[in-house]
């Protein structure tokens, strides 16, 4: 492929004694060890680079805060809090606005409802009058703790986890399968 | 295939013979190795191999850059700061690619003066000579190209002026212009054009261009040192491996530390995000694009078309018909008064030049001032978290709460009366329903609250429900409706 025209076929090669067979394999060996040194220590950066999502999380939804804990305490239904969701995509977030309720389970904790009906997704309101929710499009309803007491849906309204962080109540949004009769987070 | 290969193939065991028994990769590997250099190895030989690892790097980088990349005017800036701010290591790389550029051009100028001063380009050279000249301007555009990406203040205005000295050509320049900015202003188009040119065009000539110097260097034969015949070499020759391979390792070896310590130990900084509308922003390019910024600063008004066209053009022309108009076999420097009088003066100049650009930066109090400024905005920058980018989903969401609070208020009624399940959150529409954006448009507000009491038999089959709202409600969410646009 490369033919010397100039170079190599006019040119007299000197024989010298570095040349030599032993020698030069002994230095390949050498060059080639170090080469796969060097481009492994090269190498370490890129593959750091490329696996970032592997040693950091790269999309999350964050908590949100919905107020003080002492707001909550002496409700004695539940309680409609908008709260803003932060949804982090790589270098991107979306910020959206969702419903949420605060009731209290059986031993009178704490717990956050989606307002997301587990039937079809319509928003659920407390009706105050019959002591319910009562989701407006199919007609299910669910008690004050958020359990199925009758309609179309398959399951009770969904919790949601929450903590508590300087006295307020944090609650960590998250979406669920619809249509199905155990909780099912998506995504 | 020779005999040679098959039979010393055959002769080797293992994974190596195997292989070299369907590739010939022995032949090869001694093809390439036993390059014969008249008069042996020399340092002053190294610099051809040094610019093939730092464009292997530089390709390397650049397609790992590009996993978090994005060429728009909305988004490159914020994937730039995500690479340098949040992904591990993203820094490193993106320094490396930056700082590699510029090692590129200082490399490159030392592969070309020692070319011109050994007169290597003698000797039915010419073709090796002009595919070289065509790599050089290829490496400057790179570096032209991929200055912009980023899209930062420094990026954004140097390349504005950058384009700017474009249309001082005649006639067809400010169309040249146009096409390079993909309009009349820097925006958008004009990333999208830089980042193809950056990454698919320019590499491809590049990748052909490398490949056809080394062909045509091989076919030519190394030169050797100044006293030899470049048609017909005399001296006894060295082969390429081990000496010459080892002092060539040695540059990229030195390369490896001294742009591995400066990226590790002083990154490559991205300033705040390009802001056209900054009237104050004194732009200033890449050093190795200085001298030509303060060239052009000389060419003003109706004599620019001699500094910006006719000079650079007889330059170029001068630099790449050398081999063609120096006949002459003489390579020796002492030789040559002529050509290195005008390689001293072109660098002087060029040197000068840039100089003359710093000198007159730092003694302009105000331009010292500014620029001052612009380094420490950019110093405010680069030590401020990384910022992620609002979608602009969330911002038509979130522009609605400002708006007036009785659409403030329809919004919460539409969020509780479920009207979000079916037509979507800020009325953008779903599978289930339609979009209500832009409805304001069609239907008056009274027209709105007929469809909302009584919906058509296609809006019912649909599953729309009749409204039944008290009056101020009914209001508030027609508010709310008009506002979705």
């Amino acid at each position: 492929m490369f033919e010397g025209a100039a170079g190599s076929g006019s040119a007299k090669v000197n024989p010298s004694a570095s040349n030599s067979e032993s020698r030069r394999s002994f230095l390949a060996g050498l060059l080639g060890v170090g080469s796969v040194f060097v481009g492994a220590l090269l190498s370490v950066p890129l593959i750091r680079f490329a696996l970032f999502p592997l040693i950091r999380r790269t999309t999350e939804l964050k908590g949100s805060p919905v107020g003080e804990l002492s707001e909550f305490a002496s409700a004695t239904e539940p309680v409609m809090r908008t709260i803003q969701i932060e949804q982090v995509d790589g270098w991107r977030k979306a910020v959206s606005e969702k419903a949420v309720y605060i009731t209290k389970d059986g031993q009178g904790q704490l717990r956050a409802l989606t307002s997301i009906c587990p039937h079809l997704g319509c928003t659920v309101p407390w009706n105050k009058e019959k002591k319910e929710f009562i989701c407006p499009c199919h007609g299910a309803t669910f008690a004050a703790d958020g359990s199925r007491v009758s309609g179309p849906s398959l399951r009770g309204m969904d919790t949601l986890e929450t903590s508590v962080q300087n006295g307020q109540l944090m609650v960590q949004f998250q979406y669920f399968r619809q249509l199905v009769s155990d909780k099912e987070v998506i995504g | 295939m020779s005999s040679h290969t098959i039979e010393s193939g055959q002769r080797k065991a293992g994974m190596w013979g195997w292989l070299n028994r369907r590739t010939g990769v022995d032949d090869l590997l001694r093809k390439a190795l036993d390059e014969p250099i008249p008069g042996g190895a020399r340092f002053a030989y190294i610099f051809g191999s040094g610019l093939l690892f730092i464009f292997i790097s530089q390709v390397i980088t650049g397609v790992f850059l590009a996993l978090y990349y994005v060429p728009s005017a909305d988004h490159a800036h914020t994937t730039v700061a995500y690479i340098t701010k949040s992904v591990t290591a993203g820094s490193f790389l993106r320094s490396l690619h930056a700082y590699g550029a510029s090692a590129m051009v200082v490399v490159l100028f030392l592969h070309l003066s020692q070319t011109y001063i050994y007169g290597s380009y003698k000797g039915r050279r010419e073709l090796l000579w002009l595919s070289g000249c065509v790599l050089f301007s290829l490496i400057l555009a790179m570096a032209f190209t991929g200055y912009l990406l980023p899209w930062d203040q420094r990026a954004y205005f140097a390349t504005a002026v950058g384009t700017n000295a474009v249309s001082e050509v005649p006639w067809v320049g400010e169309s040249i212009k146009r096409l390079m900015r993909g309009g009349t202003e820097m925006g958008t188009l004009t990333i999208s054009r830089f980042f193809v040119a950056h990454v698919f065009l320019i590499p491809a000539f590049i990748f052909a261009l490398v490949g056809s110097h080394i062909f045509l260097f091989r076919k030519a034969g190394a030169a050797g040192p100044v006293d030899e015949d470049p048609y017909h070499p005399k001296k006894t020759a060295e082969l390429f491996y081990p000496r010459q391979v080892l002092m060539d390792l040695a540059l990229t070896a030195l390369l490896i530390a001294g742009l591995g310590l400066l990226c590790f130990f002083v990154p490559m900084q991205l300033g705040p995000p390009a802001n056209p509308a900054d009237t104050q922003y004194i732009p200033r390019p890449e050093w190795y694009y200085l001298p030509i910024f303060q060239w052009l600063k000389y060419w003003r008004g109706s004599t620019a078309i001699v500094g910006v066209l006719v000079i650079p053009t007889l330059l170029a022309l001068a630099i790449i018909s050398l081999p063609f108009l120096d006949r002459n076999i003489e390579r020796r420097p002492w030789k040559r008064p002529v050509a290195m009088g005008a390689y001293a003066f072109v660098v002087f100049s060029l040197v000068g030049l840039g100089l003359r650009s710093q000198y007159l930066d730092r003694h302009d109090p105000e331009v010292a001032q500014q620029l001052a400024k612009q380094n420490a905005e950019e110093k405010d920058y680069a030590s401020k978290p990384f910022e992620p980018e609002l979608s602009s989903a969330s911002l038509a969401a979130a522009n609605v709460t400002l708006a007036d609070p009785l659409a403030a208020k329809g919004k919460t009624i539409f969020e509780g009366q479920s009207c979000n399940a079916c037509h979507g959150d800020g009325g953008i529409g779903t599978a289930a329903a339609p979009a209500l954006i832009g409805i304001s448009k069609k239907f008056s507000a009274d027209q709105l609250a007929e469809l909302f009491k009584h919906p058509t038999a296609r809006m019912t089959a649909g599953g729309m429900p009749p409204i039944d709202l008290p009056s101020d409600d009914l209001k508030a969410l027609i508010a709310y409706v008009e506002s979705l646009k």
